[in-house]
C-alpha cells in the first residue's frame, strides 16, 4: 500500500471521535484493551471494535505479551501521521486565533 | 519519496509584530490543553527567542520536555522551528522536521498567519528505523519504552 492510499484509508478510521481518542492515547502509551476502556465512556467490546477498525486502516498494531495483547501505533502508519498532524496544527492555529483576537480586543478597549 | 507538507493559515486582527509576539512568547497561554508531551498539564510552552533556542513545554511540576529548536528567528515576519517530536510522540534530538510560521500584513491592519509543516517523509525514514528496532523483538520494544518513561521522570 502506498502512503497516499494508506492516508486515505486512515481518513475514514479517524473520523470517529472515540477512535481518534483511542489513537491519541496509544500515541502516548501502548495499552491493552482494558486499560483503554477504563478511561473511555464506551464498553470494552466497543473499544475492541474500534481497535479492529484502526488495525485494518494500518494505524494500530497489536503485540502479544504473555496472555495480554498490547496495542500501539503502527510505525508504518505514516499516512495517518500526516493526517493526525494536519488536525493537530489546525486545532493549534484555531486556538491561537481565538487567543490573539481576544488579546487584541482587550488591548483596543481604552 | 516526498509527502505533501501540512499547510494551514488563519487571519488574526492584530498587526504582524503583535501577532508574532503573541504566537511566540505567549504560547503557553494559547496552546490547546492536553496537546503536550508530558502526562501532566502544561504550565508554559517556551520558545527561546534566538536561532538555536530551545522550544519546550514545562509541566505543572516544573519538568521541562523539549519539542524542538529555533532554526531562524526573523520577527515580525517569520520564524522557522524544528519540530523534533517523532511518531511515538517522543522528543528525539536526532529527528527534525521543519515548521515554518509566517506573519503577513493584511489590508485591514490584521495578519495572515501561515503554518507549514514539512519534511514529513522523515517520519517514514524514522518509522523504518523504528520498525528495525521492533524486529529485534518484544524485549527491545519494552526496553525502548522503559527508557522513554525514565526520561520523563
Amino acid at each position: 500500500m502506498t502512503y497516499e492510499s494508506a492516508a486515505l484509508e486512515s481518513l475514514g478510521a479517524l473520523g470517529d471521535p472515540t477512535r481518534r481518542e483511542i489513537f491519541e492515547r496509544l500515541a502516548v502509551q501502548p495499552s491493552a484493551v482494558g486499560d483503554l476502556a477504563r478511561g473511555l465512556p464506551v464498553s470494552r467490546p466497543a473499544v475492541s471494535q474500534h481497535l479492529k477498525v484502526l488495525k485494518e486502516a494500518g494505524l494500530v498494531r497489536e503485540i502479544s505479551q504473555g496472555t495480554r495483547r498490547i496495542y500501539s501505533l503502527d510505525p508504518r502508519g505514516i499516512g495517518s501521521m500526516r493526517r493526525w498532524l494536519d488536525a493537530h496544527w489546525a486545532s493549534a492555529l484555531d486556538a491561537f486565533k481565538e487567543f490573539a483576537d481576544q488579546q487584541h480586543e482587550q488591548g483596543s478597549d481604552k | 519519496m516526498s509527502i505533501a507538507p501540512v499547510l494551514h493559515s488563519v487571519e488574526v486582527k492584530a498587526p504582524p509584530a503583535r501577532a508574532f509576539e503573541l504566537f511566540t512568547s505567549h504560547m503557553g497561554k494559547w496552546w490547546p490543553k492536553g496537546k503536550t508531551l508530558a502526562p501532566k498539564p502544561h504550565a508554559d510552552v517556551v520558545i527561546e527567542p534566538h536561532p538555536g533556542g530551545r522550544w519546550y513545554e514545562r509541566d505543572i511540576d516544573g519538568n521541562e520536555i523539549q519539542w524542538g529548536r529555533v532554526l531562524a528567528w526573523e520577527p515580525p515576519g517569520r520564524v522557522l522551528l524544528g519540530w523534533q517530536v517523532d511518531a511515538q510522540w517522543h522528543y528525539d534530538p536526532n529527528f527534525l522536521t521543519e515548521l515554518e510560521l509566517s506573519f503577513a500584513a493584511l489590508a485591514g491592519g490584521g495578519t495572515r498567519v501561515t503554518l507549514e509543516h514539512r519534511n514529513l517523509e522523515r517520519y517514514g525514514a524514522h518509522a523504518e528505523e523504528y520498525a528495525g528496532k521492533l524486529r529485534g523483538g518484544w524485549p527491545t520494544f519494552v526496553e525502548h519504552f522503559a527508557r522513554y518513561s525514565n526520561d520523563q521522570n
